[in-house]
This record gives structure tokens, sequence and C-alpha cells, in this order.
């Protein structure tokens, strides 16, 4: 189910729709980015643990189970440092955690107690916006689309709160390529400015990024992005902002009348969103056989790969958005 | 304490289907800590599992529709099995079969293996068209599969009642006569959740299994009826969240209680809760009789 919502089918494209239902939010809010650890990582994440950090982990053996690379994630209390409203119904929260700050790459993401009761049961995913390993420090955005995160606006500073993190596989930045396009659709934002950081850092030179938005005040991280990156465009469903169109069409222009020298060899796009506009972006990749990652949405119990309910079809049978992505190869996803 | 001859450290074991098959938890909790890990239902060959979604919250619950995803015997004994085994704690095996051959079979391919401590029949699972909760809502059905388990293996066997049922008694009584060691009380209600909006039920299929705090009066009150009426140990469990939620149930009549649920809400559960038994048997004494 995507973040917008229980009716995908419904929603427009690029859009960003809040839900009436009050469980949305259980599925990974906003999903976002950046490249992943390197191999040998593990034993610096242990080393780390037997540091002088106080945390639940009491089980270091990781590192000699796993093949493949991988971060170690804890669960730890982390104190609320700031706790802003943004919009109508846009936060940020920024927490501490030495750990996580240290240990993120974009587009992973955290799962966050949102009361101490036991209704609503389920934690909340909600992606990696920005971290300071300088400052130990990690921000979430967050849009209220249900109670979870509804609940989560009443925590004020010096509070703590129980999250799990940093979770999942996030994006690979290829330093081979020239031209990066990040496509976001409404909440997607949010770990896509770590990840054009990210890309900032391996040297990469043309980044563009798309943002599609239902109306004007729903565009988000503008001026972060314009800093950041070579051209930012932007749509919005009644054109209130930008052009006006779904941000998957607009990515379809952008590729054929606005890149000065296109090469599709030399391209990647990465799109976070509500799951439509994502399978827009693959059908479009696909057809100009550029690279596509995108950060799938599905509910999610445990968010740690234990419940399998996070199931997603892909050529290689279900993968768990939890833990095998939620960053996914395009080609990889079977659609419905 | 022992439990029809499972020798664990504590009452406390995790629930079949709630934590993988150990790897996922043991970035966060020191497995050696649990009563006994219950492994997530292996069935002869491997399943893919159900359409997403699979899982909605509903109130204080979960409603999921897994299907029983796994990779089969043949993966799970050589990939799970060896690495459960580096552990000091029980292994019990959760079985799950689409025909009374399927049981006996996967029963017997376990009985080879040293580090199999008991085998939990999967009687109960609500989300598979085939077996699963088929055999545990008729007394018949019950009786043949538990017997062809117990004639395939000499390891303490335990019967996973589903609470679908008219009378869970009658059951649980069926599958001790059928040579059960322990019942395991209780798998999920089953439920469905509908968006208003569609029309269409939340799960990709039409129902689910309901878990969590919400199950938790239906779970204590068959658990306390199975307990009066079986000679066999019974485990507790549905929407054990806490130490004292634990304790209901053994207050109950339950020899050892299972957390399922809440190990996707606290990676820490299963050990808290065995703390915070651990507390109120030092607080009251005589309260519990652990043999």
């Amino acid at each position: 189910m995507t973040q917008g919502g229980s009716n995908p089918v419904k929603k427009a494209r690029g859009g960003f729709e809040p839900p009436d239902d009050c469980f949305a939010d259980s599925s990974l809010n906003h999903l976002g980015t950046a490249p992943r650890e390197k191999a040998g990582d593990g034993v610096r994440t242990r080393d780390l643990l037997l540091g002088k950090q106080k945390l639940y982990q009491l089980s270091y053996s990781r590192d000699i189970l796993y093949d493949t690379i991988y971060t170690m994630p804890i669960q730890e209390r982390c104190r609320i440092l700031d706790h802003q409203k943004i919009s109508a119904t846009l936060f940020k929260l920024t927490l501490a955690s030495s750990y996580i700050s240290t240990h993120a790459s974009p587009g992973q993401f955290v799962q966050i107690k949102c009361s101490g009761t036991n209704d609503p049961l389920l934690r909340r995913p909600i992606s990696l916006h920005r971290w300071s390993a300088e400052h130990k420090t990690f921000e979430l955005l967050y849009e209220v689309v249900g109670r979870g995160t509804e609940l989560l606006t009443k925590y004020s500073v010096n509070e703590e709160l129980d999250i799990i993190g940093p979770l999942g596989s996030g994006f690979t930045v290829d330093p081979t390529k020239k031209i990066h396009i990040l496509v976001a659709g409404g909440m997607g934002v949010a770990p896509l400015r770590a990840l054009a950081e990210a890309i900032k850092g391996t040297g990469g030179k043309a980044i563009y990024v798309l943002i599609g938005s239902r109306s004007k005040e729903a565009v988000f991280c503008e001026s972060d992005f314009r800093k950041l990156t070579d051209q930012v465009v932007i749509s919005t469903d009644d054109g209130s902002a930008g052009k006006k169109g779904f941000v998957s069409d607009i990515l379809l222009s952008f590729l054929e009348n606005e890149l000065t020298t296109p090469n599709s060899e030399l391209t990647t796009i990465y799109a976070c969103g509500p799951n439509p506009m994502l399978k827009a972006i693959a059908e479009i990749a696909w057809q100009k056989k550029i690279d596509c990652q995108l950060s799938m949405e599905e509910r999610m119990a445990c968010g740690i790969g234990a419940c399998k309910g996070c199931a997603i079809k892909t050529k290689g049978g279900f993968k768990m958005v939890c833990k095998d992505g939620p960053v996914f190869d395009a080609k990889e996803i079977v659609w419905n | 304490m022992e439990l029809a001859g499972i020798k664990m450290k504590n009452p406390v074991m995790v629930a079949s289907g709630t934590f993988g098959n150990g790897r996922e938890y043991n970035d966060y909790i020191d497995l050696n800590k649990l009563g006994a890990i219950i492994t997530k239902s292996v069935t002869l060959l491997p399943r893919e599992g159900n359409p997403s979604p699979r899982i909605v919250e509903t109130p204080a619950g979960l409603l999921n529709s897994i299907g029983l995803q796994n990779e089969g015997i043949d993966y799970f004994l050589k990939e799970d099995l060896p690495f459960l085994a580096k552990f000091d704690t029980p292994i019990i095996v959760n079985i799950a079969g689409e025909s009374v051959e399927e049981y006996a079979e996967l029963a017997r391919r376990l009985s080879k293996e040293s580090m199999v401590k008991g085998i939990e029949v999967n009687i109960s699972c609500p989300n598979v068209k085939l077996g699963g909760m088929t055999f545990g809502v008729d007394p018949k059905l019950t009786k043949e599969v538990i017997s062809a388990v117990r004639k395939a293996t000499t390891q303490p066997i335990i019967a996973k009642l589903t609470p679908n049922v008219t009378d869970i008694k009658v059951i649980g009584l069926a599958a001790v006569e059928a040579g059960a060691d322990a019942l395991s009380a209780i798998n999920t209600v089953v439920g469905m959740a509908i968006d208003i909006e569609t029309g269409r039920s939340r799960l990709g299929k039409l129902t689910g299994g309901l878990s969590g705090p919400a199950i938790r009066p239906i779970a204590l009150r068959m658990v306390y009826e199975l307990a009066h009426s079986v000679k066999v140990p019974v485990i507790g469990l549905g929407g054990i969240m806490s130490g004292s939620d634990a304790v209901e149930f053994l207050l109950a009549g339950a020899k050892a209680v299972q957390v399922g649920t809440a190990n996707f809400v606290d990676t820490q559960a299963s050990v808290r809760i065995a703390q915070e038994i651990a507390e109120y048997v030092h607080r009251h004494p005589r309260a519990l009789n652990f043999s």
C-alpha cells in the first residue's frame, strides 16, 4: 500500500493525497537513498558497539553470518533535539544518535514507536532525511497521515523516542554515471536530499531534481535542492506551482527536451513516491534504457525482515521492502 | 524448568512466524536468553506466500495474511538449523502440511536431527487454502494429523490450536489422545478489515489472522479452559506484550508462554518479559508452580 493511502488507483500519479484511514502510516512514509556501506564495515560497526555507547545490542556475530554488505541496525532511545511544524501536516524531527548518524545511508529508514501504549500497536517506518556524523544527530521529515504520526507530533524536545535503525538497503551511487535525475512524489523528497548530497560527494556533477506534488503547499525542500543541484523542476497536479501535470510526464519531457547532452548509458534515475508514480517512471526508464532505482512502499510490521509482511513481487520472487529494499532496481519489480 | 521433556531456562518461548528463524533478531537480543525458539512454519516445498498487502494494523492488533512463506524443509535443514544450533537454546520446529502425509514426512525428516528438541504442529494457520486450520477445526482430522506425526517421531510434539472453533477443549483432548505432549494456544483469530473507499479488503486475501493485545482476553479464556481439561502442559500465547500479561496466562494454568506479535513492536520483548516474570516470581514466590 502506498504512503498516500489505501487507494493508489484513485490517486493522481506523482501527487500525494493524505488518506482518510487512520492506519495508513504503517506503510513506509517517504523513502529514500545513498551509497551502500562498503564491505568490511561490519567490523567497524562491531567495534563501535563495543565502545562506550549504551545500547540494547547484545550480540555481535552478525558480520560472520552474512556475505552481503550490511549495516547492523540497533534499537535505542533517542533524545529529541528539535521538533518543528513546517506546514499544516509536515513536521521535522531532529534526534540525537551517535550510531544512526554514523551508519545511515541515503534511502534507509528508521522504525519509531509513536506512543507508549499498545494502540496503535506497530512502529512507524520513516525514512532518514539528513544526518550529521559530526553533530551526532539525524533528521526525519514526516507527514501526518494517520494516528501513529499524529501521536508522534505530541512529542516535545528532550523527550525520548524508541527507535530501530538504520534499516533497509538504500540507493547505490555508481560513480561512472554522469547524469543523475532524482524524482520525488510528495513526501518522496525526504530521502532524496541526502542522496543529492551523497552524489555530490562522489564527484557527481549533473544532478537534476524533479519534484511532483498535488499543490503549491505540498512542495517540500525546494530551496534545499536548489542549493545542492543543477536544476530543480517543480510540477503540481493542479498547476498552482511549476508545471501542471504528473511528475512522470514531466520526467519524460525533461529527458526528451531539456537535457542538453542526453546519454542514456551515463544516466541514473532515482525515484521515491507513491507506487503508481514509480510504476510510470519504471516504464519511462525501461523505454529509454536508463538505469533506475526505486524506493518502494508497502505496509510493514516489524521492519527487520522477520514478519514477511511487506512483500513485493520481483522477478526473483517475493522480496521484503524492509530488508531487501526499500530501494530496488526498477527492472526487477513485477508490477500488478 | 522442563516442559514435555524440553529443558528450558525460562518459560518464555518466541512464537512461530514472529521471529523469522532467529537471524533477524540476533542483531538485537542474546538468543541464549530465550526459553525456546519456535521456528517459522516449515513446509515440504518452498512457499512463496500470499499476495500483498499482507498486513494491516487494527485497534491494538495486527491482521496478517502471510501465507506461510518459507524456503521449504531442505533449505531449513541446510541453512537455518545449523545457525540456530549454535545457541544454547532449545529449538522447536513448527511444521505445516497440506495433507496428513506431508505432516508425517516433515516429522520424519526432523526426527533425525538431534538439534531439534521438539515439533510444534501447526494445525491452525488460517491463511492457506489447504491444510493448516482445516485440520485444527475438526477433532477427527486433528487426531489423524497428530497420530501420524506421533508415529513419525519420538521427539516431543506440541499441537498448536486455533481459536476459531466452538469448543477448543474438544480439539485439545483429541490432540492429546493422539499423542501430543503439549498444547499451544492460541493461533490467530480469523478477521477482516475493509477499505471503505474501495469497498475491498485491506488485505490481498479476503481474510487474515488477528494477533496482538486485541485477542489476549480470548486467548486467556481458552488457555484456562484447556489447562483445566487436559493432562498435558499448555503453552499460552495471544497478545502477550509484558511480564504481567504473561503472568496472567501462567496463573490461568499455562506452564509456559510464547511471545509473538510483541517481537515486531519491540525487539527486546521476549527477553524483557522473561525478566519481568522472574521479578514477579521474586515478589510472589508461591503464586506460580514451575516444575
